[in-house]
């Protein structure tokens, strides 16, 4: 089974292989509110781990999403950049930003597993 | 009796309050105002690039099309119409004495391609307005011509930038501007635009720059820091002789935004804290129109390292009197702006000050510190502070006084439209929840404070006491109800094309 990584700043990766899927934790979503414009990376864009990588725009606010690790961006969610809500209804799944080739797995380790996302987040809300 | 809510009227027109259509939909093809001759015939010489097909503007008689616009004009809120609470803008009012001085011929139909000798007037207007905001900053030199606080901001940054290359500290070597994270989101984006990296500060538990964050950040690779004081938390940033310190020991300079200059004029010169530059919203801190009502304007104050950079032109004096000076040295950044700044906006915010006084405007400054201070007091025990007070020009409340209410921040503020108000900035700045910065400015009353005290209070009580269903249907007593700024955002239609289907005919 893949696993599933967070970051402080609310973004999720998860890694099968090579290849993380990466997106915002319903958590960001929800605090967010109705998004309604994403700025996602063209594939081949290289980045470090925590660069600024993509933008989220909602109702209330604009912020920046940062790269989970560091890579090579091998696809972007168009129906994601097309219609936004996708985000709001399913952030975890269909609501994915961008697909990486991780270029340093071991940065994983600067992530957090579920248990202890969760436990920030209740810390947060 | 009949309930006055319930009352459906044919017309849609609600009493006075007169519902009004889209100008498009008041269309009656080949109506016009005034009637033309017909065009003599031409040869075409066009072509094949002449218009195939009717301009599609509305056809509507004169009173037709005035009666449109009053109508409109009556759906407006405005500072002349009441209190405008709206946190981080200073929607002050506009003393009708300022708008009687620009209207003088002698400012107002003046041209900026006029020979110097016939507006020595102006140029003195200028020099002298450039004298009380270098007296009032505390600061040796100014740049007239930016047309707005953002375009203030790129004008220093741009000296920043030209003072580093000068020095061969340029390029690569001083690639990052830190920015707090309270700060408005112009600054980050003028960073950007002029080529820098952005890092953020951030803040303590006093909603002030983390000052330990801060020194940890600073070294060889920053350029400059970007800070406003009082910052968008409405509060003093009274560690900011020891941060000027560290950036300047860094070797970087600092850019203070100004936008809330409102809080501190006649009480503290920036250039005493060890600023490097900073510029002046003259439409807010002094009083010409904005929002929608006029051009802004962004004076930018400079210390000595940067002056040399300013921007062209700039009014000097001479032998033979006032000039303007387009090509005074090599080193500046050149022309920011296609003539010399908002003539009209200097008109006014000199006018503002000399009919002030430099006591008046002390006073000025005081009463709205006061102001936001009487609010943040008498709401205190209710709504929720996320930084303990006092505070200067604004107060900043959070939204966890609305925990479990199930009423939101955006409910909360489209209730203060039915109590007649316009509302406070929502979720600004981003480091708290659902944030409500109220800032007052100094031109209201006792009174309309106290009105606007118990409104708030009204609506506070109601929001905790669980009447959730009541916020999320606010507004009820404006022409519009709720609109969908989601729905807006997402697909939103920008152009009329006629009828029926306008929606997919606009995706």
């Amino acid at each position: 089974m893949s696993a599933i990584y967070f970051s402080e700043d609310h973004e999720w990766i998860q890694v099968e292989g090579d290849i993380g899927t990466c997106g915002i934790t319903e958590f960001a979503q929800e605090q967010l509110g109705d998004i309604v414009y994403v700025e996602l990376p063209d594939p081949g864009r290289g980045v470090a781990q925590n660069d600024e990588i993509a933008v989220v725009e909602s109702v209330k606010a604009a912020s920046e999403i940062y790269a989970p690790v560091s890579g090579e961006v091998t696809e972007s969610n168009e129906d994601v950049a097309d219609d936004p809500a996708k985000v709001n209804a399913d952030a975890m799944g269909d609501g994915w930003f961008f697909k990486i080739r991780l270029s340093d797995p071991r940065e994983l380790e600067n992530l957090m597993e579920k248990a202890a996302y969760d436990a920030l987040v209740a810390g947060q809300s | 009796m009949t309930d006055p809510n319930t009352i459906v009227t044919s017309s849609g027109h609600r009493g006075l309050d007169l519902a009004e259509p889209l100008i498009f939909e008041l269309d009656s093809p080949g109506r016009c105002g005034v009637d033309l001759p017909p065009a003599p015939a031409v040869e075409n010489r066009l072509g094949g690039l002449e218009r195939q097909a009717p301009i599609g503007l509305p056809g509507l008689s004169e009173p037709q099309v005035v009666r449109h616009f009053v109508r409109l004009s009556r759906n407006n809120f405005a500072i002349d119409a009441g209190l405008y609470p709206l946190g981080s803008c200073t929607m002050k009012h506009n003393p009708r004495l300022n708008e009687k001085v620009a209207r003088l011929p002698g400012f107002a139909d003046i041209h900026p391609m006029q020979p110097m000798e016939t507006v020595q007037g102006a140029l003195e207007l200028i020099d002298t307005l450039a004298d009380w905001l270098l007296t009032l900053t505390g600061m040796p030199a100014i740049a007239m011509s930016p047309a707005a606080g953002a375009h203030g901001e790129l004008c220093g940054l741009m000296t920043i930038r030209a003072a580093l290359e000068a020095r061969g500290d340029g390029g690569d070597a001083r690639e990052v501007v830190l920015v707090p994270t309270s700060a408005h989101g112009t600054n980050p984006a003028t960073a950007a635009i002029c080529g820098y990296r952005i890092e953020q500060i951030p803040a303590d538990d006093r909603g002030r720059v983390d000052l330990a964050a801060l020194k940890e950040k600073l070294g060889p690779h920053v350029a400059a820091i970007m800070l406003t004081n009082p910052n968008t938390c409405g509060l003093f940033e009274n560690e900011i002789v020891e941060i000027a310190e560290a950036v300047h020991a860094a070797g970087a300079y600092f850019y203070c935004d100004g936008a809330n200059f409102n809080a501190i004029v006649g009480k503290v010169r920036p250039g005493d804290l060890g600023i490097d530059c900073m510029h002046l919203n003259l439409h807010k801190t002094f009083s010409t129109p904005h929002g929608g009502g006029g051009p802004g304007s962004g004076p930018v104050v400079l210390a000595e390292a940067l002056a040399p950079y300013a921007p062209l032109p700039m009014v000097v004096r001479n032998a033979d009197g006032l000039e303007l000076v387009e090509n005074a040295f090599e080193s500046s950044i050149g022309r920011l702006k296609g003539f010399h700044g908002q003539m009209g906006m200097f008109v006014r915010a000199l006018s503002f000050i000399l009919s002030h006084g430099a006591d008046g405007l002390r006073q000025a400054s005081e009463d709205a510190v006061l102001n936001a201070n009487y609010i943040m007091a008498q709401l205190q025990d209710l709504f929720s502070l996320p930084f303990p007070g006092p505070c200067m020009h604004e107060v900043l409340f959070d939204d966890s006084f609305l925990k479990d209410s199930g009423v939101t921040t955006l409910d909360f503020a489209k209730a203060m439209i039915d109590e007649g108000f316009h509302p406070m900035t929502m979720y600004f700045p981003l480091v708290v929840s659902g944030a409500m910065l109220i800032e007052p400015t100094e031109s209201e009353s006792k009174a309309s404070l106290d009105q606007f005290i118990a409104s708030m209070r009204h609506l506070g009580e109601r929001a905790v006491s669980g009447d959730a269903e009541f916020f999320a249907g606010a507004p009820y007593l404006a022409p519009y109800r709720r609109l969908d700024e989601t729905q807006a955002a997402r697909k939103p239609v920008l152009r009329w094309h006629g009828g029926a289907g306008e929606a997919e005919a606009a995706e």
